[in-house]
């Protein structure tokens, strides 16, 4: 009942939706960077949609199954195979034992997430499994999963036709909630907006950005035109959260990400929308992206929107799985 | 008791928002933020995700798919939420910080974990010496956690050793106190960080099994000088 790495990736960690409640006391949220993205590939093997899923960047782990189990794969397109025949993304999968799952080009996408079926056997930590990679606590020992690391399974699904190597079940699920997204981000304006001039304000909306290469899962730097407050205040620090824009001193931008601090002393220039969050962590280094303002009712919309289309995918993907697993049992 | 100061709340993206009182340090407006955060902590209201304080902010973080279902899209979940803090706090007298007992605090201001206490005297042209007698002649107040797990923020230090931050952000040790403008704090872990460092403590300001903080917002603190003998016993006394 259990994986192992033979590989390691360049930072592959256990994530479920984030710590939340402790924020108070300096311990930042952390959590899957594309909570969508994590969420959907829970849905698919029948999971709920908060259970730890192993996050991939890439070059993402080889991984060796030491028993039959079903995955699915979902967020990015790494060309994945299984013993080195290519397996698609977002369609549940049983895989036998002893078989190997590689990740081996970026097709599109920058973060992969690995969901088995019943979840991965992880000592919660304050309410979560998350991995604070910054306490090092949460997660497989707080760090990044190593060479030889075993991740055991909570459940063994029992597979008794499963003659090859894996087998694909015949759906695959439409991730694609927002058909209109192109990568134009939206913002709500933040506190500190009106700390730049209207001209300011204008090379915000009108410039073109790209994600800078130290961009991580603690922020995205942008480089871009460079902005100017025309205030000197200073900030006393106060709470920041999941997609803040920040202005720094050399006039360029960083958005917050998941291992975001809990707080901040930058101007807030904006909030990237919740329901953009997911499109923004899969962007990569050097993608370009532009920023529209929105209201509360837009953003408000299209959060829920995105949740309805969850929860209907979550629905579908239980009804189907049960003939499926039962053919297959 | 007394009625909450002037305030205005502003969004923090689609699913929080802050009540700010002022950007200032004031005690009398931190223990507001304190005391709202503290009734919050014992009455959550549906939806409530978590909210955290701030030297005088209170940011408050919700869930917009259980709001909305309360609702009924009547209004933004955004409006609803800042009229319902608006009534709230109109209706909330503020509990002043009761009496809080003292943390006292050992540190071995010594080069060793010193680093920076040599620059601060040439840079502020006082003496190291005088510097550690300042810096342990006040008592602290602990305004709020952030940055690292039990990371406090406290101030305000006495005006002669007010140090500006780092250009750069150097590796800083864990249980390192710094002082960075009015403030002066202590690194739970060993992280990059841009205060000055002019000694280091070997008690343990987070505990990573348990998840506490030995420090909390409102708690007072006072540091006393050991040597790095004293330095070593506390140390292994504790590990």
């Amino acid at each position: 009942m259990s994986l192992t790495i033979l590989k390691a990736g360049i930072l592959d960690t256990i994530q479920d939706l984030g710590r939340m409640g402790y924020q108070h006391l300096g311990i930042n949220p952390t959590g899957a960077m594309d909570k969508y993205a994590a969420s959907i590939s829970n849905a698919i093997v029948g999971n709920s949609l908060d259970e730890a899923v192993l996050e991939m960047h890439f070059p993402a782990a080889t991984i060796l199954f030491e028993t039959a189990t079903m995955i699915a794969i979902s967020g990015a397109n790494f060309s994945a195979t299984i013993n080195k025949e290519p397996i698609p993304i977002n369609t549940p999968l049983i895989v036998n034992k002893s078989t190997v799952l590689q990740f081996n080009s970026v097709q599109n996408n920058s973060i992969v997430y690995l969901a088995v079926k019943g979840g991965f056997k992880i000592d919660t930590w304050k309410n979560s499994c998350s991995t604070n990679l910054l306490a090092q606590v949460g997660g497989y020992n707080g760090r990044k999963l190593l060479k030889n690391d075993t991740l055991e399974f909570k459940t063994e699904p029992s597979f008794k036709n499963i003659s090859g190597d894996y087998k694909i079940a015949p759906w695959k699920v439409n991730e694609n909630w927002d058909a209109d997204f192109k990568n134009e981000l939206l913002v709500l304006p933040g506190n500190e907006w009106d700390w730049l001039s209207k001209e300011e304000q204008q090379k915000f909306l009108t410039g073109k950005f790209s994600i800078g290469t130290n961009s991580n899962r603690m922020g995205f730097q942008l480089k871009g035109p460079a902005l100017h407050s025309h205030t000197q205040s200073e900030l006393i620090s106060s709470a920041v959260c999941f997609g803040t824009i920040q202005l720094l001193p050399d006039g360029q931008l960083i958005i917050l990400m998941a291992d975001h601090q809990t707080t901040g002393g930058y101007p807030r220039i904006g909030n990237i929308i919740s329901a953009h969050l997911s499109a923004l962590t899969q962007m990569k280094s050097p993608d370009h992206l532009f920023f529209s303002l929105t209201d509360h009712s837009v953003a408000e919309n299209l959060f829920l929107k995105q949740q309805q289309h969850l929860k209907q995918l979550q629905i579908s993907c239980t009804l189907k799985l049960e003939n499926f697993m039962l053919e297959n049992n | 008791m007394t009625s909450i100061p002037d305030y205005k709340i502003f969004p923090l993206g689609d699913s929080a928002l802050t009540i700010d009182f002022g950007n200032t340090i004031n005690e009398c407006l931190n223990d507001t933020v304190i005391s709202i955060f503290n009734s919050l902590q014992q009455n959550p209201f549906e939806g409530l995700i978590e909210s955290v304080p701030a030297y005088s902010s209170l940011t408050i973080y919700y869930d917009i798919s259980i709001i909305n279902k309360i609702i009924k899209n009547e209004s933004t979940v955004f409006h609803w939420i800042k009229n319902k803090v608006n009534e709230q706090l109109q209706q909330k007298q503020v509990l002043l910080n009761k009496k809080v007992s003292t943390v006292s605090i050992p540190v071995c201001y010594d080069k060793k974990y010193a680093p920076d206490l040599e620059w601060m005297s040439e840079h502020i042209k006082i003496s190291c010496e005088e510097i550690i007698q300042l810096h342990c002649d006040t008592t602290y107040r602990v305004f709020m956690l952030g940055f690292l797990p039990g990371f406090a923020y406290m101030g305000t230090v006495n005006n002669k050793i007010e140090a500006p931050r780092k250009q750069k952000p150097q590796n800083v040790s864990e249980g390192s106190v710094g002082i960075a403008g009015k403030q002066t704090g202590i690194y739970p872990l060993s992280s990059p960080g841009g205060w000055q460092i002019i000694g280091r403590t070997p008690l343990k300001l987070f505990n990573k099994k348990e998840g506490n903080t030995l420090l909390n917002p409102g708690d007072s603190v006072r540091f006393y000088s050991i040597n790095k003998d004293e330095f070593d016993n506390i140390e292994s006394r504790n590990s």
